[in-house]
């Protein structure tokens, strides 16, 4: 249902992410915001859906949301946890993934993700974590979705460094692979999930275009902020707004998840 | 044959300038002592080794220990970057550091392949990625049945690998537990291995198919409580989350980085070291 709620572009990015996993879904989790999102769907409409985290932490339910990726929090409420050349070896590159949820600092048009460094690579501007899961993630998933504020400094026309495969730097780095490999390349981003729209792959030329607009968000403000002359599908919905039992329980998780946080700082100060 | 030694003794015999070496522990047992002590003995002229530097690395760079740094994912869980480390790399600060970098799955199968006695690893990996054209490490290999090309990359083989557990029993057998990460593989991949553990006990009551390392397989073990704060060991402590938000503060500045190490570490004794 849809109400007159007081829903921040930040909660509606969120919701929107969350709604795209499916019921028993098996998602391979980022931290930070694909965490949220991928928690939310849990709590929500697909409580079976299965959360993997590259800690090793196989179908975990945390009821607080990670600071890190193995925080204790994910291996105390996972089914089991596998040592990492398992998680990597059996569970993502065996074909176990249906998807693989990423956040980034750059993405380009091809949907090529950017986490290791802006400026050039021996004389960085500035150094940025780098890949960690992410570059197999994205090719051993089935497919692939990632979830970005929207800013021109992220949606840039092209990435520095191609740290994570979208399509590559002309749209066809997943075309005409040996067939073994084929059997195994996931299809790439199926959508882009920022908190103005919802962009996916034009599946011809694979370059991002609009699909959906979050309520009250205008055409000019995504072409604002997005780094190229951004294209819009022939037919452009609206993305359905959050239900109150959606924003309820985004908003329980974050209090919840604040709170927990603030304890360990109250213990800390207590210590010292 | 595992040798109940110091932290300090541990070290000083094992670690030597210009030695590889790799500190393991995903987020969760991280060797935070033993970093610490490597510092305290002034070791220069590192290859470190590590899936996440995390704190632990961003101090021993940050100290000036390290000329090469092998990885795969180089910030601060949840909070940002590694200053000390990006000081390193964009500034040369203190000395200039050689990165070599992979994806995490990468080095999860070097450590595997180093483990299993194995030149190299084979996974279907780095596709469409940047990171072969600045890692000349990374090559490809094709494969004799099918013809299909994977990516190779060589397996880690640290001359010391060290690790934190929760527990030893008396005869120096080890137990981890929670999320164990590569440090098996880590330990198993090594020339020599250091292992710090919570505490020692009679019965280590491992179940049949526990993460246990046989004392045979390792070099030596130090007891320091609390070895992996401010990271956690379940069943120990919790993850001091503040601590690593507060690190993003710290390490930012050289002088306050330098006046919290001589603090914390410089000036601590080696058993139960702070943070």
């Amino acid at each position: 249902m849809s109400t007159a709620l007081d829903v921040t572009p930040s909660e509606m990015m969120t919701v929107t992410a969350s709604r795209a996993l499916n019921n028993r879904t098996t998602c391979f989790v980022g931290i930070g915001l694909p965490s949220e999102a991928a928690n939310l769907a849990r709590l929500t409409h697909a409580p079976e859906t299965v959360l993997i985290y590259e800690s090793g932490t196989l179908q975990t339910r945390p009821d607080v949301l990670p600071l890190s990726i193995g925080d204790g929090e994910l291996c105390e409420t996972a089914l089991t946890t596998v040592a990492v050349p398992e998680m990597f070896r059996y569970w993502l590159q065996g074909g176990r993934v249906d998807v693989g949820f990423l956040g980034t600092a750059q993405i380009d048009k091809y949907a090529n993700l950017n986490t290791t460094l802006i400026g050039d690579y021996r004389e960085p501007k500035v150094r940025l974590p780098g890949g960690g899961g992410a570059p197999e993630i994205a090719t051993n998933s089935k497919e692939v979705f990632v979830m970005v504020k929207h800013s021109r400094r992220t949606f840039v026309e092209a990435v520095d460094f191609v740290t994570t495969l979208g399509f590559g730097r002309d749209g066809t780095a997943r075309d005409n692979v040996h067939p073994e490999t084929a059997r195994h390349l996931g299809k790439g981003p199926t959508r882009v999930i920022t908190d103005l729209c919802v962009m996916r792959p034009d599946p011809e030329t694979r370059e991002l275009i609009v699909t959906e607009l979050h309520p009250g968000v205008t055409r000019e403000a995504v072409i604002e902020a997005t780094g190229w002359p951004v294209r819009f599908a022939e037919s452009v919905g609206t993305t359905p707004a959050p239900s109150a039992e959606e924003i309820e329980v985004l908003r329980a998780l974050k209090a919840r998840t604040e709170r927990h946080h603030a304890g360990e700082a109250t213990e800390q100060e207590r210590a010292s | 044959m595992a040798e109940f030694l110091s932290l300090q003794e541990a070290v000083s015999r094992f670690v030597s300038d210009g030695a590889t070496v790799a500190m393991e522990g995903f987020t969760h047992l991280i060797p935070f002592a033993a970093g610490h002590e490597v510092i305290r003995q002034k070791k220069r002229d590192l290859t470190l080794i590590r899936m996440t530097p995390d704190l632990i690395y961003d101090q021993l760079i940050g100290m000036g220990c390290a000329s090469k740094l092998i990885f795969s994912w180089g910030g601060n869980p949840g909070v940002g970057s590694l200053h000390r480390l990006r000081d390193a790399v964009e500034k040369h600060y203190p000395v200039p550091l050689t990165i070599v970098e992979h994806s995490h799955a990468a080095m999860a199968c070097a450590y595997e392949a180093g483990a299993a006695g194995l030149p190299f690893a084979v996974l279907r990996g780095f596709i469409g990625s940047d990171l072969p054209k600045v890692n000349d490490q990374i090559k490809s290999i094709t494969c004799p049945f099918t013809g299909e090309e994977l990516a190779a990359v060589p397996s880690i083989r640290p001359d010391v690998s060290i690790v934190h557990a929760q527990k030893a029993d008396r005869h120096g057998n080890v137990l981890i537990e929670g999320i164990v990460g590569v440090q098996k593989e880590a330990v198993l991949a090594a020339t020599h291995s250091i292992v710090t553990v919570e505490e020692v006990v009679d019965e280590l009551g491992a179940g049949p198919n526990a993460c246990v390392l046989p004392e045979w397989a390792i070099s030596a073990i130090s007891v320091v409580p609390m070895g992996a704060a401010p990271s956690y060991t379940h069943g120990y402590y919790p993850r001091d989350n503040t601590f690593y938000r507060r690190w993003d503060a710290i390490a930012r500045d050289r002088d306050t980085f330098a006046d919290w190490m001589t603090q914390h570490v410089l000036n601590a004794d080696a058993q139960g070291a702070s943070q």
